[in-house]
């Protein structure tokens, strides 16, 4: 059985990557802990306020969870949206889980609460950071119909690793921002494979930035997420050295690029035009040889 | 512009050390060492509303780095003064969350390795680029007549369909929506605005004690964001309900 994480909402990818009835919520819905400023501007409210928090196992290994509800405002962070997720990180330094999951869904910043919802943002990155720092693994997963934009792009790849879907987006500005502020001849928000091959989990497998693509499907995402467990990269000054590096080798190596067809042939990939087509399998094993490893 | 905003970098600078600094501009980034009460202060940042792209980015971190390796401790200035992220298809061609996390991931390295980090918005500051730089600081504060904000009122107001005017006037009364150093001193989010007595208020800020995040706490002290703290405790507690 196949269930498509794109389609499904926050809690149904929650079930499905956990353990069966693993799973116990933090401020769930009965909770009804919302936000306090939608209402004001005539907004509707969620009950979870866009995000489901707590915690569970994977084959037996306690996890802690959080995913983004994109059906609500876009996965968008306000305050209420943006504490539940700071809550559950520093959790993670008391009861010392063998990884935090954080699926996202999101466009970044809620604009309705836009100063508490940017200043969460820092909070949270703050936190991924502590927990990292204290040896826990911080695994995000990204697969969700709002891709993963603004300041959630920079928590993304905070964490340790990356997994997602080619469904996946994963960028700072969205091609609506692009196209307003720089014109659409700088980039054209309708062209979909523009869309797909620049900001799409494909694009960023290829050139380090995410860690594996796997099938549109949550259990896919679960065997995925299994082999990260428990698994660190270093924040130590030579680590960070290491990432600096990696980081500089990209830009003296595709800095006259314009295209991602153009990264993607002088990584060695044969006949460019065809990554959209290649199935996750197909992909995953030609990326495993020519793909650039985020160190 | 450019001119304009490195003389005022350089006045601010001039008022902190005195004659006892020196930085050097290499475009939009800035870079130097100066003397308070005769210990060496890093200096660091961005001029004339850099906008934040991958080579700034990197350009910046690369400094970060050689300050852990070549002065363990040494407390670090940092001029916050962006326009945001660099908006572009090159930037994000190549990933530039990639890099500004990484830059962020950097500075945050320094503060818990004992770098004290003081962020200083000048001119102004805005979303990912205030994530980059000041938000990763030990404690950001802004200058006098400095900006901090998500979005333009104006872009705001559209993408919000709610009229400018009536944007303008919820702003004022409520600190989590519209712009201004002012609403994000209330909630926390910037240490506080500095008076005329810079020295007085940079000596105050790197005598501050380290904590890990203060900015829900003093959200809820100074009345501008009441429910982060209090809901982040919660989850930290496994709590079912609040």
């Amino acid at each position: 059985m196949t269930e498509s994480y794109l389609e499904t909402g926050a809690r149904a990818r929650i079930v499905g990557l956990l353990d069966r009835n693993s799973f116990a919520e933090f401020l769930g819905p009965t909770a009804r802990v919302m936000s306090p400023h939608l209402p004001g501007l005539d907004m509707p409210a969620a009950f979870d306020d866009g995000i489901v928090v707590g915690e569970g196992t994977i084959d037996g290994r306690p996890v802690l969870i959080a995913a983004q509800e994109g059906g609500f405002m876009g996965g968008a962070i306000g305050e209420i949206h943006g504490a539940k997720l700071t809550g559950l990180l520093e959790r993670a330094l008391d009861v010392k889980p063998d990884a935090v999951l954080l699926l996202f869904d999101s466009g970044g910043v809620r604009l309705q609460e836009a100063n508490a919802g940017l200043i969460a943002m820092g909070e949270i990155q703050r936190a991924v950071l502590a927990t990292r720092h204290a040896g826990i693994s911080v695994i995000g997963l990204i697969g969700g119909r709002n891709g993963c934009y603004g300041g959630t792009s920079i928590i993304a790849r905070t964490c340790d690793w990356l997994i997602g879907s080619e469904e996946g987006r994963l960028s700072i500005s969205g091609p609506e921002v692009i196209e307003t502020i720089e014109g659409a001849e700088e980039f054209d928000s309708q062209d979909r494979a523009l869309v797909w091959r620049t900001m799409g989990l494909k694009h960023r497998r290829l050139i380090g930035e995410i860690d594996r693509v796997v099938a549109d499907d949550v259990t896919a995402f679960r065997d995925a997420a299994k082999d990260y467990l428990g698994r660190s990269r270093d924040l130590t000054l030579d680590a960070l050295e290491a990432e600096q590096g990696f980081l500089t080798e990209r830009l003296n190596r595709f800095h006259d690029c314009g295209d991602a067809r153009e990264i993607w042939a002088r990584l060695g990939i044969n006949e460019p035009a065809r990554v959209p087509d290649l199935d996750p399998e197909a992909f995953e094993s030609i990326a495993t040889t020519l793909a650039v490893q985020r160190p | 512009m450019t001119d304009n905003s490195r003389e005022s970098i350089e006045k601010f600078l001039r008022s902190l050390f005195g004659e006892k600094y020196a930085v050097q501009f290499d475009d939009l980034l800035l870079s130097g060492e100066g003397t308070f009460d005769g210990t060496p202060v890093a200096i660091l940042g961005t001029s004339s509303r850099a906008p934040i792209g991958v080579s700034l980015a990197l350009a910046l971190s690369r400094h970060v780095l050689d300050i852990m390796r070549e002065h363990p401790k040494r407390s670090i200035l940092l001029i916050v003064e962006n326009s945001g992220q660099k908006i572009g298809l090159f930037d994000e061609l190549m990933g530039n969350n990639g890099y500004v996390a990484h830059l962020s991931t950097c500075l945050d390295a320094a503060r818990r390795r004992g770098h004290k980090i003081i962020g200083v918005v000048h001119d102004l500051a805005i979303s990912a680029g205030f994530m980059a730089t000041g938000m990763a600081a030990s404690e950001c504060y802004a200058l006098n007549g400095a900006e901090l904000r998500v979005m333009a009122p104006e872009a705001m107001s559209r993408i919000m369909r709610i009229p400018l005017e009536r944007l303008n006037q919820l702003s004022k009364t409520n600190a989590i929506l519209g712009p201004g150093a002012v609403n994000f001193e209330r909630i926390g989010g910037i240490a506080g605005i500095w008076s005329d007595d810079v020295r007085g208020e940079f000596r105050k800020a790197l005598s501050q004690p380290d904590e890990e995040d203060a900015r829900r706490e003093t959200g809820v002290q100074r009345g501008g964001r009441l429910f982060a703290a209090r809901v982040a405790r919660a989850v930290r507690e496994g709590r079912r309900q609040l």
